[in-house]
């Protein structure tokens, strides 16, 4: 039997949720490791040898240390093609090229505001930090742009890289989480007829929903 | 049909031309100007909803985001020319763990100093000071971590030339030429070393020489 693969991080990190929800599609056996960032642990020495930056997840599969989550979830489905979810990540390299063009469309284009407006509505406040109401409106009209093409993608393709769920469409998975749940901006995503019906697809995987589970026992 | 890449011009464009070249894989490219808004044409946003460059047509494929491409082309052509992605599995993990870094932590910094010191003039915008040093003090962070890494590793991935490699190599021209911060680079003994090895290797040359930058 495989040692089970190790994940570094607390599952409320959008980064380290992103992993997890990728090691449950891939029934991949895993350990998760958890790491108190309010005592700062991702910035203790033994830390910052698995991952340089100080940011979670850090990732270990045997004598191999990874970070960066879509780093690790393309390594979990090249090395278990076979385990779990078969189509995550493609059966042929067309498909896997259109995965890994809106994976990096997720990471360029819909990452960046979507991160900002989570930390400016949902940790800013936690963490009694003053909203910035400009960065606020700048970047939820950004968003608002990067969705109006998702919607015109989805309204030709049942998921962002063609028919079958993939590591694109999972990778959104955190942010649009936390905006849709504990914000008031949940509807730049469900009044979108095509978005809408796609959130309500991706949300209702039962990976997913092991990860809110995840989320709502580590406090 | 040969592969097609649009916007040479400009440095994102290069990591995929960059990647063509090292597999010795024929292309054309398309002159897309920025200044004159062609990437808002109808007919580019139907190949590049974005608006963004690059995009690249192999065959009946489009494809947008050059890492996305340059992956794609890696491992098309992966018995020839230089190898890009490591031997192994682990290795290729280690390629993507680095390409990441370069998408996630340098890639933010290094395109917003690009964007305020070389395009803001151009566009008639003035620049913002405040936005300037923030970002280099975050590429500086950026940086010191790489100089650690690159002093046990010979390039990111390993002690193989990669992608991740390659993909810094457009925008680091920029910070160390039109950009005037060199420095950055040559203060730093291992980051200044990678720079010197991928910086001269041909296939950078021959971009240059066939690609030559807005400025």
């Amino acid at each position: 039997m495989a040692t089970p693969v190790k994940v570094y991080g607390p599952p409320l990190s959008t980064a380290v949720s992103r992993v997890l929800a990728c090691v449950l599609e891939k029934d991949v056996q895993f350990q998760l490791i958890p790491i108190n960032m309010s005592k700062g642990e991702h910035k203790s020495s033994d830390f910052l040898k698995i991952q340089p930056f100080g940011q979670v997840p850090a990732f270990q599969d045997e004598d191999l240390s990874l970070f960066e989550s879509r780093a690790i979830c393309r390594y979990l489905c090249e090395k278990h093609p076979g385990k779990g979810n078969t189509k995550l990540y493609g059966t042929n390299p067309l498909v896997k090229a259109s995965i890994d063009q809106w994976l990096e469309a997720e990471g360029q284009t819909f990452n960046p505001p979507s991160s900002i407006l989570m930390f400016q509505l949902v940790f800013a406040p936690r963490m009694k930090i003053k909203q910035d109401q400009t960065l606020i409106n700048k970047n939820e009209e950004k968003l608002a742009k990067v969705l109006e093409v998702y919607e015109k993608r989805l309204g030709e393709s049942r998921f962002l890289a063609g028919d079958d769920f993939s590591l694109a469409d999972l990778s959104h998975l955190p942010n649009a989480h936390y905006l849709v749940n504990a914000t008031d901006k949940g509807e730049l995503f469900t009044s979108k007829k095509n978005v809408g019906r796609w959130w309500a697809e991706i949300t209702s995987r039962d990976s997913w929903k092991k990860v809110v589970e995840m989320q709502k026992q580590k406090n | 049909m040969v592969v097609k890449v649009y916007g040479p011009a400009y440095a994102s464009p290069k990591r995929v031309i960059l990647c063509l070249i090292e597999k010795g894989v024929e292309f054309e490219t398309v002159h897309v100007d920025l200044l004159k808004g062609e990437n808002r044409d109808p007919e580019f946003l139907k190949m590049q909803p974005f608006g963004s460059l690059p995009v690249t047509q192999d065959g009946d494929l489009t494809l947008f985001e050059s890492r996305a491409t340059m992956r794609y082309f890696a491992e098309k052509y992966k018995s020839q020319g230089t190898d890009l992605l490591g031997k192994t599995l682990e290795e290729k993990a280690l390629v993507d763990n680095w390409i990441d870094v370069e998408a996630t932590s340098f890639n933010p910094p290094i395109y917003a100093l690009t964007f305020q010191i070389l395009f803001a003039p151009a566009l008639g915008l003035t620049k913002d000071e405040k936005v300037i040093q923030e970002n280099e003090e975050k590429l500086a962070k950026v940086l010191d971590i790489y100089e650690e890494r690159l002093s046990k590793s010979k390039y990111l991935a390993g002690d193989f030339f990669s992608l991740a490699d390659l993909s810094h190599i457009p925008f680091t021209q920029y910070l160390v030429g039109p950009m005037g911060k060199e420095p950055m680079v040559k203060s730093r003994k291992h980051v200044s070393a990678w720079w010197d090895d991928i910086s001269s290797r041909p296939s950078w040359a021959k971009t240059l020489q066939i690609c030559p930058p807005p400025m």
